[in-house]
């Protein structure tokens, strides 16, 4: 379980959360949508404790982020930044081992391997294992950092904007391997969505946030309304129900 | 490819031995006492010092290049080489008989001042424009060697001066280079750090949730570069483009998992070190060219061949 407790957050003199609550279930995917600048990379940032909290309280599992250690978050919570732009020159299979760091720190064992080998296998990512970062696909490289953040073996798995850059066929596959996470080892994943369409296909739970506050929450077949997209989004874009769920008509 | 490079180095390290103004052939180490102590006071200390200058240069220059996110810099053009020297100057300066560890520890720290300076000077800077670092990197270098050369002239040691900013082997004997096993010692040490350090090439945010402390980690890499960086300027003078040659060399075939890379570079920098040197004693003996002019030489032509071959990847 994730709890969050009135966060507040101000880059500069901007604010840009105005006091968060938020409880999010333990297992199942949880998304979390809204407009532009509405807080949801910043408040994913701050959960995974890439940004220091100003005042209010995030506990991950029972652990107060901010006062755990790094090493010990690690075993917790994995995360994948939304910028996965790497100027280093690393093999496939070696950037996703480090997922295996937290737990060897330094001296991989048979296990390491095993999961490597099965990240790899998962993200489709076997016949590139030893390809250069800078010579695949960016798709590629989205799903090679993915893959990175599933070896890390954690209960929780948080994704910021995971979709950015990927054609169709490779946001399906990406959101379908999550999907699959969460369902067949009970894994709690987080994701930050632009698309509120896979929002709505994948996700058990939808987070709605608005100018730093969360503005509705619930399964997406309650929260995706013609009234709601009018509220937070601001646009007149029509809902229709398709095969028992909701799909914005762009 | 490492046992390849290791015979290259251990037979280079061997014909270092027998090359110089003083003829002595191989057999005469068995027969001749003066042979002997010219081989064990001289051509072994200086053999050595190349070795170990070449491996800390090469290391720390592909530490600095991954702190600063960037290809084109290293610690002896960028700040960190001048600020040494500019330790020794001042120290040399206030207290005239300083001794040699004074000096160590006086240029360690300007050389430590001088790299956080820059790590702070280059941090705001745009990855989008890779080129920038470099150039700030350069100015900076130059400032500080402006400064260097002010203090030089205004306590007329611009003879001195010369000897710290060209490296050169020439005077290396035994008792005045053993501070070099200090740097090779602190160059190996970060192989301890080595999976961290390439974690941190990942990106800060992604070293963090992978359970790196990236300050200390950030920190420590910093304080080797500067030892490292300062013993060779305290002990040879300074020697440019090894850190910036052989970290690129070895990318392109090793890559960054620094545990794979970091021997490599050792290696490359022990041989392109020891090389340099020996043409220095050669193209025109009985006289010597400075290791500095001659690693110069090779260094920008490998550097051209480089940039040229890798122009569309960069």
């Amino acid at each position: 379980m994730i709890e969050i407790e009135a966060l507040h957050h101000s880059i500069g003199k901007a604010p840009i959360l105005n006091g968060v609550d938020l409880v999010i279930p333990e297992g199942g995917m949880t998304a979390l949508i809204g407009p532009n600048g509405a807080g949801k990379s910043t408040l994913l940032s701050l959960v995974a404790r890439l940004r220091k909290i100003q005042s209010g309280h995030i506990r991950v599992a029972g652990h107060a982020v901010g006062q755990v250690s790094d090493q010990d978050l690690a075993r917790v919570l994995a995360v994948m930044p939304q910028e996965t732009r790497v100027s280093a020159r690393l093999r496939v299979a070696d950037l996703v081992s480090f997922g295996r760091y937290p737990w060897h720190r330094g001296r991989p064992g048979k296990a390491d391997h095993a999961i490597v080998d099965r990240a790899l296998e998962r993200f489709s990512l076997d016949p590139l294992r030893e390809r250069f970062l800078d010579e695949i696909s960016g798709g590629q490289k989205q799903r090679a950092f993915a893959a990175l953040a599933y070896a890390q073996d954690t209960p929780y798995l948080l994704l910021d904007e995971p979709l950015n850059n990927l054609d169709i066929a490779a946001a399906r596959d990406l959101m379908r391997l999550m999907r699959e996470l969460a369902d067949e080892e009970g894994r709690t994943i987080v994701i930050v969505l632009h698309d509120i369409n896979y929002a709505a296909a994948f996700a058990d739970r939808l987070v709605v946030m608005k100018d730093g506050r969360i503005a509705a929450q619930g399964t997406p077949g309650d929260v995706i309304t013609d009234t709601m997209i009018g509220e937070v989004f601001g646009t007149q874009a029509g809902v229709r129900m398709v095969d028992g769920r909701p799909v914005v008509i762009v | 490819m490492r046992l390849f490079g290791l015979g290259l180095l251990a037979l280079m390290a061997i014909c270092s031995l027998f090359l110089g103004v003083a003829d002595v052939a191989p057999g005469d180490v068995f027969r001749d006492a003066e042979a002997r102590a010219l081989i064990w006071e001289s051509r072994l200390p200086r053999t050595l010092a190349a070795m170990l200058a070449g491996a800390g240069l090469a290391i720390t220059g592909q530490i600095m290049q991954l702190l600063a996110r960037n290809r084109f810099v290293e610690p002896m053009t960028a700040g960190a080489g001048q600020s040494a020297a500019l330790g020794i100057l001042v120290i040399t300066l206030l207290v005239p008989g300083a001794p040699i560890w004074a000096k160590m520890v006086a240029s360690s720290g300007a050389a430590l001042v001088s790299s956080l300076g820059l790590m702070a000077l280059i941090r705001p800077l745009p990855p989008t424009q890779p080129l920038l670092v470099p150039l700030v990197a350069l100015v900076y270098g130059g400032v500080i060697g402006a400064v260097v050369t002010f203090v030089a002239y205004q306590g007329d040691m611009m003879q001195f001066l010369g000897v710290w900013l060209t490296g050169e082997l020439s005077g290396v004997l035994r008792g005045r280079y053993e501070l070099l096993w200090i740097a090779a010692i602190a160059s190996a040490a970060t192989f301890l750090i080595a999976d961290r350090l390439t974690l941190l090439s990942l990106g800060e945010d992604t070293a963090r949730t992978l359970g790196v402390n990236v300050g200390r980690i950030t920190a420590a890499a910093i304080v080797a570069v500067s030892v490292v960086t300062a013993l060779v300027v305290v002990t040879l003078g300074a020697i440019p483009f090894v850190g910036l040659v052989v970290p690129n060399l070895v990318v392109r075939m090793a890559g960054d998992n620094l545990r794979r890379a970091l021997p490599l570079t050792a290696l490359a920098g022990a041989l392109i070190v020891l090389v340099a040197d020996m043409l220095g004693r050669w193209i025109r003996a009985p006289y010597e060219v400075p290791v500095a002019t001659t690693i110069s030489v090779i260094g920008a032509l490998i550097f051209l061949v480089l940039i040229r071959r890798g122009a569309a990847r960069v």
